[in-house]
């Protein structure tokens, strides 16, 4: 049993040193909402948000290749759910000023009561859409 | 350099997710699904990361300025306001609709699911119609 927090343990703390890392060397929080929002909206001084952005996918790709670990299964959700959850998802991050990672690891990191409220809100919201869609809505 | 530590830092960020579970979603709905057959492990993602920020940003942040950069960019906001709290219902509901926060959804690019490319897609036309209310 105890196995099984070792890898997300080991990712958390990876996750933890690339925002320390950012921040000690260009001075940012790696929010990653506000990261993908400056990066489309063509901030100044852009090309770091989107280098950053495509670590983002090249980290993940190197891990599953070069460990031979298997890609996660894909959701058994349907299309449309994706569709809703993205819109909820891109609408409420920049409503909000940020998503898991900004007010999450960043945040909370920071000291911030703004961010460990959002964060304990938005857990809260996701708790409870899972329970009222798996075992009240089942199936939906 | 400031584009080659971004690079690195985006990679290793993404790496984190992967091997942390966060880019698979059943792995993320269980741990959202707390009244179900709740699957703890992942709040050691957040807890490991935190561990890490809480510790380091106090000592980085007593630096004049930031290694590549003139100053350091941080956010500023204090305010517990009803944008903050609408913002992060929202954002929660749509979490726990479909199991990818902004992050891992852009890391999971790399698995080639198309619905993975919805999400995405709906995501940054979420976050534009997000601006637009907002400015209007």
């Amino acid at each position: 049993m105890l196995y099984s927090y070792t890898t997300p343990l080991i990712g958390g703390l990876l996750i933890g040193l690339s925002s320390v890392a950012l921040l000690y060397f260009l001075g940012r929080m790696a929010g990653i909402s506000s990261i993908v929002w400056g990066a489309i909206s063509a901030q100044p001084d852009n090309s770091w948000r989107w280098l950053f952005l495509v670590g983002l996918v090249i980290g993940p790709l190197l891990y599953h290749q070069l460990t031979a670990t298997a890609y996660p299964t894909a959701s058994p959700l349907q299309w449309w759910h994706a569709l809703i959850g993205g819109l909820l998802v891109g609408f409420g991050v920049k409503l909000g000023s940020g998503c898991t990672s900004g007010h999450g690891v960043c945040g909370i990191g920071n000291l911030s009561p703004r961010s460990l409220i959002a964060t304990i809100t938005f857990m809260a919201t996701g708790i409870i859409t899972v329970y009222v869609m798996r075992h009240l809505l089942e199936g939906m | 350099m400031r584009g080659i530590v971004a690079l690195l830092c985006g990679m290793v960020f993404g790496a984190g997710l992967a091997v942390s579970g966060m880019t698979d979603t059943a792995k993320v709905l269980g741990f959202l699904d707390i009244f179900g057959t709740w699957v703890p492990d992942l709040a050691f993602v957040m807890g490991g990361a935190v561990c890490v920020t809480l510790v380091a940003f106090h000592f980085v942040l007593k630096r004049k300025q930031p290694v590549l950069s003139a100053g350091f960019a941080l956010s500023g906001k204090t305010a517990i306001d009803g944008r903050l709290l609408s913002g992060a219902t929202i954002f929660g509901i749509g979490w726990g609709v479909y199991g990818y926060c902004p992050g891992p959804a852009l890391s999971a690019l790399v698995y080639l699911d198309s619905k993975t490319v919805i999400f995405v897609v709906a995501m940054l036309v979420g976050m534009a119609l997000a601006n637009k209310a907002g400015s209007a």
